[in-house]
């Protein structure tokens, strides 16, 4: 029985911001989101845009064992050393916020093989609407959904859109065609989400991630300061 | 008497990453081996009184406070399949997180600095249920549970089988848990010498196949 031991070993406290030599860690950001909403594309352009600046890695969560993982490998956005995959067991949210003991022993290689990192993207394989991270994980998360999936998923609300850091709002370029209304997602958005930001993006036009870089810049400096 | 310890570390949802893995039932579904409720009672009742008796008298052992090297190399013997020995370490490692963080202590301090990498689980586990003040008869449960609630709920999931027979299914299977149990605590107070060494060779050659599969649902 040792239940009044003080503890302060390392890698015992999940949400520690310090490394065990006393330096802040790397700042841990969350993307989750629906099926197919362009969360494995955003960390694609996310680590093209801030590569060069910044030590990254990513961490993906897939239903199926390493699809998104192959992805950025297949299309080189980072040397295959910063990509490591999870295996969830179908079940990517218990393994972003109930369970999150695989995603943070991720992290933890990450920075042992290819630390000091600045920037840990951590994607979950979407699931659903509700899926969040826990705060033992990530230190802000995205979610990202797009206009392709129905112009009333803001409306609808749920945990990822009223409460993550960022909503990204994405396929702009696809909503002529699919009849979704912009303004009203917007509208939408930013009653579900008070004064929390929203940004909407086109992946397919040159730096169309550019308000999700700023916006991760942003907390990069909040985060040293 | 420790209950509530007991059911805290039995638990589901205890936070060490067990949810990833299906116990070899991902394997046994694919096989054709599992397909309905009868068949993961098969399942479970064979893996129970095989790797579930080695891997409880291990915790057992552990929980009564014997080397943990000595029965890390105890369990890599009885562990003839690489993708389970790396299963087991991957788990023990996740395990040795989640219990420092719940019942904080040096000895779990220690585990974690002498196998950074992780050691087998259940040895974790055992060390997890002393820290919780609890016996190695309460380890050896804690492992025998999971030895079979892990492939009852992968098939849940991967059968859409009817959760309220899965239960069952491990409800009819408590009485023999509870012997498995009993004999894995018994042989650990022996020592580790008189540990058990059963196995199930066709959990060891499909655990393999399984680890080679480009897409799966779970990682063992
Ligand atoms: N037109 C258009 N297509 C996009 C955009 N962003 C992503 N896509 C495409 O949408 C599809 C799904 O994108 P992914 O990035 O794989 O989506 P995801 O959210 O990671 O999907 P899961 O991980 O399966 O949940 C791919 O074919 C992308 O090329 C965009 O802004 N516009
Ligand atoms: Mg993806």
């Amino acid at each position: 029985m040792h239940l009044d031991h003080s503890h302060d070993g390392p890698s015992a406290v999940s949400a520690d911001a310090h490394r065990p030599d006393g330096t802040r860690r790397a700042l841990r950001v969350g993307l989750g989101g629906p099926v197919g909403s362009g969360k494995t594309a955003t960390v694609a352009a996310l680590c093209r845009a801030l590569r060069d600046r910044l030590s990254i890695a990513v961490v993906t969560n897939d239903i199926y064992t390493r699809e998104d993982a192959e992805f950025l490998l297949r299309n080189a956005v980072l040397p295959p050393e910063r990509i490591q995959a999870v295996e969830t067991g179908a079940c990517p949210h218990t393994a972003i916020r109930d369970d999150i003991s695989a995603n943070l022993e991720a992290v933890e290689d990450l920075e042992d093989a290819v630390g000091p990192l600045d920037l840990i993207l951590v994607e979950s394989g979407g699931d659903n609407l509700t899926a969040t991270f826990s705060k033992g994980l990530v230190d802000a998360q995205i979610f990202v959904i797009d206009v392709a999936g129905g112009d009333d998923i803001p409306r609808k609300g749920g945990p990822g859109v009223t409460t993550a850091d960022l909503l990204v709002v994405n396929k702009t370029d696809l909503a002529p065609y699919v009849g979704s209304d912009l303004e009203r997602m917007a509208r939408d958005a930013k009653e579900q989400r008070g004064e929390l930001p929203v940004v909407f993006t086109s992946l397919t036009g040159q730096d169309g991630v550019a308000p999700v870089a700023d916006w991760i810049r942003a907390r990069l400096a909040d985060w040293a300061a | 008497m420790r209950r509530s310890a007991l059911l805290v570390l039995a638990d589901g949802r205890f936070p060490a990453g067990g949810h990833a893995h299906s116990g070899g039932a991902e394997a046994a579904v694919k096989a054709g081996r599992i397909t309905d409720a009868a068949g993961l009672a098969a399942f479970c009742r064979g893996r129970l009184h095989t790797t579930g008796l080695t891997s409880a008298a291990l915790a057992a052992a552990a929980a009564l406070g014997h080397d943990p090297y000595e029965l890390d190399r105890a369990a890599d013997a009885r562990t003839p399949s690489l993708a389970l020995r790396s299963a087991a370490r991957k788990l023990g490692r996740q395990m040795t997180r989640a219990a420092r963080a719940t019942w904080p202590c040096a000895e779990l301090d220690a585990l974690a600095a002498a196998f950074p990498r992780g050691t087998h689980q259940p040895v974790v586990l055992g060390l997890a249920a002393r820290a919780a003040g609890l016996g190695p008869e309460d380890a050896a449960h804690c492992v025998v549970y999971e030895t079979v609630s892990g492939p009852a709920s992968a098939a849940v999931r991967l059968l859409s089988l009817d959760p309220f027979q899965a239960t069952a299914v491990l409800a009819r299977l408590a009485p023999e848990m509870d012997q498995v149990a009993e004999r894995a605590a018994a042989a650990a107070r022996q020592g580790i010498d008189h540990l058990p060494a059963a196995s199930a060779p066709l959990l060891d050659i499909a655990a393999e196949q399984h680890a080679a599969w480009p897409v799966r649902l779970f990682a063992s």
